[in-house]
């Protein structure tokens, strides 16, 4: 069958099995692989994403179901080289070890800043209550949401932050150094 | 020896507390930090970008997908197997079955135990969830729909489930396969001094004796476990992208079973979602997607789905001991003896050391000193998964600890002495270090006394008793509970330690550029322990370089030196000792180039962090930089010294490291339903040197909700017919954040005298201390009711019969 969706801001279609779930659709098909499959069972959590801006399990949703509709993954939080807060937060606030629930986990607390932009410590861990991480133990999870909570602006992308493969952000500043004569002489 | 007496509480956490520069005040710049201290990780900005590049991330030209057709029972024989209306499907390209690997020599392979595991099963299944056949299919959901489509015929076979009866003489005998096998023993193992121990108890005032069942428990980690496998078949190279903790182990395992030369395999163990001991052996899959590579003549990929993960790889635990502990009735600890009854599993695929068939159960005798000490292990056969040592164990040091801090608290009761005094009046003491602990380790540090009183400071100790003789007035249920653990971790010396014959040594390579700039390859393999910023940091401290301009290269064979991988908390005690004492050795050729460039001797050179520079004139100096650049150049060089600025090396451990620390939990039980809630948990860590202070909170953060885990909600049960009960995330529970509080953490520093820094590791210190310490909680908070002992998990229901059983409870 045909689909089309809004996929991080672009709009995507594609012939797809009736039966595909949205979690393998966007991994293999759109080749989205920031978004994780952790279970069968839809407790996990690894595959969240926002559909319409609501947090979603990809792997209970059929990528049919998605037809129509916008979906957002952890590609799509760094808009223009600026990354969102909530990436920061987590990088601030060491709210990541393997990094395998942390797309899920920072799709559903953006979604909950936006909703409540300061939210309480009781109200973040309900928030991620559905999601599991085996390595954090979650409290610093919260602090990083509670970090990007306190810092709503969005983050410029520094040279260091920027990933090789995303090159230099154009408003990086370099310093380039001459070459010096005393020490080419030989 | 140095003593660093920071308490940071939950209440002191935040980031302008967290940016201190730990120990390191003075080195660097706020902006370019440099050696230990807090700092965010280098591996992070790819991670929050969904930049990481997991094994099922890998997609290969042409690559198909393979999927496993599992045992729906726990013991059966084979009659048939049926796989010709699967292969008629579309998109099928191969059906592999345990007849099909026998000409190959494939289907069976060595566990890491030197028994056999089948790859896939060939005269019976051994256990639910065992591999029977594999699909290779041009897509996932095609090789799923082609298991519907074999047909396997089943004679089955009464199982072994409750291993207390695996050894009774009518028990159906398991490992048929193996000739001569008449009954399920594996084998018996035993430490310390068993007529000395026999004597002690003789002359004891208080003997008290308790079994303590350990349950099967799964590490579970995110990501399953899974391979990518490529043969090319011209040039006879494999490719195995595969979830790893030890891809240099993996490739000469796999060489030696597959028959393909060591030289011709490259294993790349990418970004890991997690691994806590689940990957550390060979399973079943890995060596099916190289068979079916080779088969097929295409890149194979296999994915292990949730329930495959829990049902068939490596569990942990499973051991049922019976302790006995003597002492004068003023509390002076005499003698322990345990007595332990292990589950292995259908094969026995326990990842430990050679000689180690218990793993470092010599830790038994936890944190005290004794007259004299027995342990015995015997392990059985049982119809269920194998492996046996995973989830941050440190190799059974976990049930040790437990074991002891469980009797500890027992003997408290029967003395009606208050836990921490008990511990206190027992503990070894600093001066007598390096200690034999009677069951065959040699401890290398500790100051048990001084951090056991700073984590009752930190906790409010006397307080909380007061608080908890209050509500106990009131008919409410509070507990605290006492854990103190010491650990051995580092495996381990070559002369001592190896897995199948491999000593357990790791390498490190280190290369300055010309233009000051460094990468250092490591041997271990990082799961997200921050390896990539903290090996960086280990090299800065040691040669002032800032750990940014330090690339950090693990998990790729071709690129790596030779070393045993990231499991038993080793990285740090071994591979970061690799890394300490390689960048030394750059440091020490560095200070030869610095004395040609400045015209002096080494000799009359003075290091400081970052610098050569002229003892008395500090203004006469050449930076590391200046020297890379130098020794790259056209200087005329110092005879015998290469022209670079690079090393490698080698660590054999001397000794184990001995990480230790002093936990509390607060509990709240609620009288009408048994719910057991962990209202504080105060970790204090001594883990020797601290590399990067946020980095091992994280590392406790985790250990600590392992902890609560077990102690309240995980475990693999089976029914009488060997069914797996715990096959799915909706039976087998994990804690989320609603089940765990906001963790309080302290820390002491006792540095290890042999290790190169001092460090001792953390990986694995609150999975091992923090279950005696919630359960101990739990029995306290129950103690009014009569309860003196309660197994894990302490699930509501299994609380409530503990409530029951006893007497009525107070008004």
């Amino acid at each position: 069958m045909h689909v089309t969706m809004t996929v991080n801001g672009g709009e995507v279609e594609r012939d797809i099995e009736p039966r595909v779930l949205l979690v393998h659709f966007l991994r293999e098909d759109l080749g989205l692989t920031g978004t994780h499959w952790g279970c069968d069972t839809s407790n996990c959590g690894t595959c969240v994403v926002q559909v319409d801006g609501q947090p979603v399990k990809s792997c209970t949703m059929l990528a049919a179901m998605a037809d129509g509709h916008s979906v957002r993954t952890v590609e799509g939080l760094e808009v223009g080289g600026k990354i969102d807060p909530i990436q920061q937060g987590f990088m601030e606030e060491h709210g990541l070890q393997c990094g395998f629930c942390t797309p899920g986990m920072m799709l559903t607390a953006r979604e909950l800043i936006d909703k409540n932009p300061h939210p309480t410590e009781g109200e973040i861990r309900e928030a991620i209550s559905g999601q599991i991480c085996r390595c954090t133990g979650y409290a610093t999870i919260v602090r990083a949401i509670q970090w990007a909570a306190d810092h709503p602006a969005a983050t410029e992308a520094t040279l260091q932050d920027a990933p090789l493969e995303d090159g230099i952000p154009e408003d990086a500043a370099l310093e380039v150094v001459p070459p010096q004569k005393e020490t080419a002489k030989a | 020896m140095t003593i660093v007496d920071e308490p940071r509480t939950h209440a002191e956490h935040g980031s302008e507390h967290g940016r201190d520069h730990e120990h390191n005040p003075a080195a660097g710049d706020a902006e370019r930090p440099i050696g230990f201290g807090r700092l965010q990780r280098k591996e992070d900005p790819r991670f929050v970008r969904g930049q990481g590049n997991y094994t099922d991330d890998v997609v290969l030209p042409g690559m198909l997908h393979g999927a496993i057709l599992r045992a729906p029972v726990a013991h059966a024989r084979i009659v048939s197997i049926d796989t010709s209306e699967a292969l008629a499907r579309p998109g099928v390209r191969a059906v592999i079955t345990g007849k099909d690997l026998e000409p190959l020599k494939l289907a069976w392979i060595p566990t890491l135990s030197y028994d056999v595991q089948a790859v896939l099963a060939t005269d019976k299944v051994r256990f639910q969830g065992q591999e029977v056949a594999f699909v290779i299919a041009d897509d996932r959901y095609a090789a799923r729909d082609a298991l519907e489509s074999i047909n396997v015929e089943y004679d089955i076979l009464p199982p072994v489930v409750d291993l207390r009866h695996a050894l009774d003489a009518d028990a159906p005998v398991i490992r048929d396969d193996l000739e001569g096998r008449t009954d399920n023993h594996i084998n018996d193992w035993d430490c310390g001094d068993k007529a000395a121990t026999e004597a002690v108890f003789a002359k004891a005032d208080v003997v008290v004796k308790q079994e303590i069942v350990y349950p099967r428990v799964h590490p579970a980690p995110m990501e399953t476990c899974g391979a990518v496998a490529s043969f090319n078949p011209v040039s006879g190279e494999l490719t195995l992208y595969e979830t790893s903790q030890a891809p240099h182990a993996h490739r000469t395992i796999i060489a030696m079973v597959a028959g393909i030369p060591e030289h011709k395999i490259h294993i790349i163990s990418p970004d890991i979602g997690g691994g806590f001991g689940n990957k550390v052996g060979i399973y079943p899959g890995y060596v099916l997607a190289i068979v079916g590579s080779i088969v097929t003549g295409h890149p194979v990929k296999w994915m292990e789905d949730r329930s495959e993960n829990l049902m068939s790889t490596s569990f942990a635990r499973d051991y049922i001991m019976t302790g006995e502990i003597a002492a004068t009735k003023d509390g002076t600890l005499l003698g322990l003896r345990a007595n332990v009854l292990a589950d292995h599993g259908a094969f026995n695929g326990t990842a430990q050391p050679t000689k180690y068939p218990a793993g470092f159960f010599n830790l038994f005798p936890g944190s005290y000193t004794w007259e004299a000490v027995y342990g015995k292990v015997t392990s059985v056969y049982t119809n269920k998964a194998p492996g046996g040592v995973a989830y941050a164990c440190s190799f059974r040091v976990t049930e040790a600890s437990y074991f002891v801090e469980r009797m500890i608290d027992r003997l408290a009761i029967e003395l009606n002495m208050d836990p921490a005094e008990l511990r206190l009046k027992n503990f070894i003491k600093p001066e007598q270090f390096p200690y034999d602990n009677k069951a065959g380790f040699d401890y290398d540090s500790g100051q048990y006394e001084f951090t056991m009183r700073h984590a009752m400071d930190l906790v409010g100790y006397d307080d909380l008793r007061k608080e908890q003789a209050e509500k106990r007035a009131r008919g409410e249920l509070m507990g605290i509970g006492i854990s103190f653990f010491t650990e051995g971790v580092g495996a381990g010396p070559r002369k001592h330690m190896d897995i199948l014959g491999l000593g357990m040594a790791d390498g490190a390579e280190l290369r300055i550029h010309p233009t000051g700039k460094a990468v250092v390859r490591i041997s271990v393999q990082s799961q997200g322990q921050a390896h990539e910023t903290t090996f960086a940091q280990i090299v800065s401290e040691e040669i002032g370089i800032p750990p940014e301009d330090i690339e950090v290269v693990h998990g790729d064979t071709d690129q790596t030196p030779f070393g045993l991988g990231t499991y038993g908390s080793r990285s740090t005690p071994v591979s970061g000792a690799a890394v300490a004492l390689v960048t030394r050795k750059v440091r020490d050729k560095a200070r030869l180039i610095a004395a040609a460039m400045l015209e002096t001797r080494p000799e009359d050179l003075e290091w400081e962090k970052g610098r050569w520079f002229v003892k008395g004139d500090p203004s006469a100096g050449k930076t590391i930089q200046e020297i890379a650049l130098a020794a790259h150049g056209t200087m005329e060089l110092p005879e015998g010294v290469d022209g670079n600025l690079d090393a490698e090396v080698t660590y054999d451990p001397p000794n184990l490291t001995y990480p230790y620390g002093a936990y509390f939990c607060v509990t709240d039980i609620d009288r009408g339903t048994g719910k057991v809630v962990v209202r504080r948990f105060l970790a204090v860590d001594d883990c020797g040197t601290r590399i990067n202070p946020m980095v091992i909170e994280g590392q406790v953060h985790g250990g600590l909700t392992d902890g609560v885990g077990m102690a309240l909600m995980e475990i693999i049960e089976f029914d009488s017919d060997g069914n797996n009960l715990g096959g799915s995330f909706m039976d087998y529970l994990i804690p989320t954040a609603m089940e765990v509080p906001d963790w309080e953490t302290g820390f002491t520093v006792t540095p290890s005298p042999h290790h190169p820094i001092g460090a001792k590791g953390i990986g694995e210190s609150a999975t091992v201390g923090s279950p005696a310490a919630i359960v101990n909680s739990v029995i306290d908070a129950l103690r009014p009711l009569g309860v003196t002992a309660i197994d894990m998990p302490c699930t509501p229901a299994r609380v409530w019969d503990a409530m029951q059983g006893h007497a009525a409870p107070p008004i």
